[in-house]
């Protein structure tokens, strides 16, 4: 007899964000963390209700703003000042109005760079396999369903219980995801 | 500008993926007709790739440039492309910030123009450099002959604004498509595509928490191009006033580029969209009420660079300046009256029509404003950068410049050269974002 497949968690799918948003709503206060709500367009307050923490993208975004321009004033006093100094007519050599422009324009590389980059690094993309995708119908997550995963790895999970409460929620079905 | 829906109430998730996805992966008609497209540009392209092997076998003497009109319709024809891709760049970006929710129809296939606007201008100072093989010597980085590029010349300031702006735009195109590719990657049916739009998509699931990054991500990117997008232009211009030739300087000219840039490029967003429309049939995605919308931006836009006009004439003629005054009266009645009457002309008389509602939802009538708009716009850039540079201080100095033939096909062929790329974007990736839609879809439903 094979052995049982490990479980990832619980998948529960509804009709419309509204009831997926209550429900998330539902399960955190319940006291479920490993959770997490799939949705084919951004569904406003879904991440706040998640407890997502998107903070640490804009951090990186002012970081990387910081690093570009901030590095980039520096090149360009470096290279024209102290590497490659070059007296054209007695002008300062330390030309801070004709280096904003260069400087500025890295700002904005930087910070565009930063937070792409971290945006990816917390999402932990690109990831090519993930267990939620074994779950049945998912590929309408993309299209127009609603779902939710209660992950087994969850120390409040226990599947009878889970299951029930999440067709309490109003799901329209509710499947086992392999892990 | 929020009141009124931008979208059919009817209209259903699955109905915007089957649209969107469907125009890539079932393309309506026999196909025959974007072959013929594809190769008509493709003949273009080819010509460009002739015109830019003449020119490196040869060298710029082969453009009808000399002194003293060492800019010739390579640098005007830069400042036109940059700025027709500010208008992508305003409609993901600045809309985006201000919450406008009927960007989200158009955003995608502008961002796609800004990006191929943005190359087609990025080539020609490259072409232009005399050893287009060396341009790398503007880029700073550590080498082995111990030079650094020099920080005070616009042409650096050129290569950084360039430079950012195509990388952010690509950042801010992919990162916006990523979703969509998931979508595409579910959508599909051929184990290719599947593969190809799968690997694309980086793995995107729709999870909340992705969602909830993602847009805090891309909210920050748009935020931070907004000045990106004012900064590029306002630098071009910056790049004028430095050189000391009359008629570059008036302090109108920072702003007057931005908007004459978003002006233009909102022109070419009315044509594409119109063309859009009637290919994929995406009426209910890109709705009367946007091109209502756009019809509003043009006109506002417009009359905002005709001030311009007016402010630039003025401040020739109140400076007392006899070289200024030159200039002023060289583009009114001299040998570039051609230009700036076109420009005058193209760039506000049929602009006027749009005042009036009903036609800013014909659509013959919108694509004809536009066009002349696209047209007026060249003629402005031309007469901006042509008449400056040919009579300045001193008899001595002065000079015609007439365009060579290889010029003209090299504009005609990087004309082609959008249209070629943009061939292959509608065919191949979501021209209309589909995540976003929905979006909007959803809150509409919900007012």
């Amino acid at each position: 007899m094979p052995r049982p497949l490990p479980l990832y968690g619980l998948m529960a799918e509804f009709d419309t964000p509204d009831q997926l948003l209550a429900a998330v709503k539902q399960a955190r206060a319940d006291g479920y963390r490993r959770l997490d709500a799939y949705t084919p367009m951004p569904v406003s307050g879904m991440g706040e209700a998640l407890g997502t923490n998107t903070s640490p993208i804009a951090w990186a975004a002012l970081a990387g703003g910081v690093f570009g321009g901030g590095g980039g004033l520096f090149m360009e006093w470096y290279a024209n000042v102290v590497s490659y100094p070059l007296n054209i007519g007695g002008r300062p050599e330390a030309a801070w109005p004709a280096f904003v422009l260069p400087a500025f324009e890295l700002t904005v590389l930087g910070a565009t760079i930063f937070a792409a980059l971290a945006m990816l690094a917390l999402n932990r993309l690109p990831r090519l396999n993930h267990p939620v995708f074994e779950a049945p119908r998912f590929s309408a997550a993309e299209v127009d369903r609603f779902f939710l995963c209660i992950e087994a790895a969850d120390p409040h999970f226990r599947p009878e219980r889970t299951r029930a409460f999440l067709e309490a929620c109003g799901a329209v079905s509710v499947s086992e995801v392999p892990g | 500008m929020a009141e009124g829906k931008s979208l059919p109430a009817d209209l259903s998730d699955r109905g915007v993926t089957a649209q969107i996805a469907g125009a890539v992966l079932h393309p309506p008609g026999s196909g025959w007709a974007w072959l013929a497209v594809l190769g008509a540009s493709g003949l273009l392209v080819a010509m460009l790739l002739v015109s830019i092997f003449w020119l490196f076998f040869k060298g710029v003497g082969v453009w009808g440039i000399n002194i003293p009109v060492n800019w010739g319709i390579a640098i005007s024809n830069t400042v036109w492309w940059i700025g027709i891709g500010h208008a992508g760049t305003f409609i993901s970006a600045v809309l985006l910030v201000t919450g406008q929710h009927w960007r989200n129809s158009l955003n995608r296939f502008a961002e796609a123009m800004t990006l191929l606007a943005a190359t087609c201008a990025a080539m020609y100072p490259v072409l232009h450099l005399g050893r287009p093989f060396y341009f790398y010597w503007v880029i700073p980085y550590p080498n082995v002959m111990h030079v650094w590029p020099q920080f005070r010349s616009p042409l650096e300031w050129d290569m950084f604004a360039f430079f950012t702006y195509l990388t952010v735009s690509l950042i801010f195109w992919y990162v916006g498509m990523i979703p969509d590719m998931a979508a595409l990657r579910d959508t599909a049916t051929g184990r290719r595509r599947q593969v190809v739009y799968g690997l694309m998509a980086l793995g995107w699931r729709g999870s909340a928490a992705h969602w909830a990054r993602w847009r805090r991500a891309y909210v920050i990117v748009a935020a931070i191009a907004v000045p990106l997008v004012v900064s590029v232009h306002s630098g071009v211009a910056l790049l004028f006033a430095v050189g000391p030739i009359p008629g570059w300087h008036s302090t109108i000219f920072p702003p007057y580029f931005v908007l004459g840039a978003v002006f233009s490029g909102f022109a070419v967003v009315v044509m594409l969209a119109i063309v859009l429309r009637a290919v994929f049939g995406f009426r209910d995605l890109i709705t009367d009420r946007h091109m209502d919308l756009l019809g509003q931006w043009l006109l506002a836009t417009g009359l905002m660079t005709s001030y311009g006009y007016v402010m630039d004439a003025f401040t020739a003629w109140y400076s007392a300046e006899p070289f200024e005054r030159g200039t002023l009266l060289d583009r009114v009645a001299g040998p570039y009256a051609l230009s700036y009457w076109s420009a005058v002309v193209l760039n506000f008389v049929p602009l006027q029509l749009l005042w009036l509602p009903w036609l800013r939802r014909t659509m013959p009538v919108m694509f004809a404003v536009a066009l002349a708009v696209t047209l007026g716009m060249w003629f402005e850039r031309y007469m901006l950068v042509e008449s400056a540079l040919s009579r300045d201080f001193l008899p001595s100095s002065w000079g015609p410049y007439v365009p060579s033939l290889w010029e003209w096909m090299l504009f005609f062929g990087l004309v082609g050269f959008f249209l070629f790329a943009f061939t292959l974007f509608v065919r191949f990736l979501p021209a209309v974002p589909i995540a976003e839609v929905k979006e909007v879809l959803h809150e509409e439903r919900e007012e």
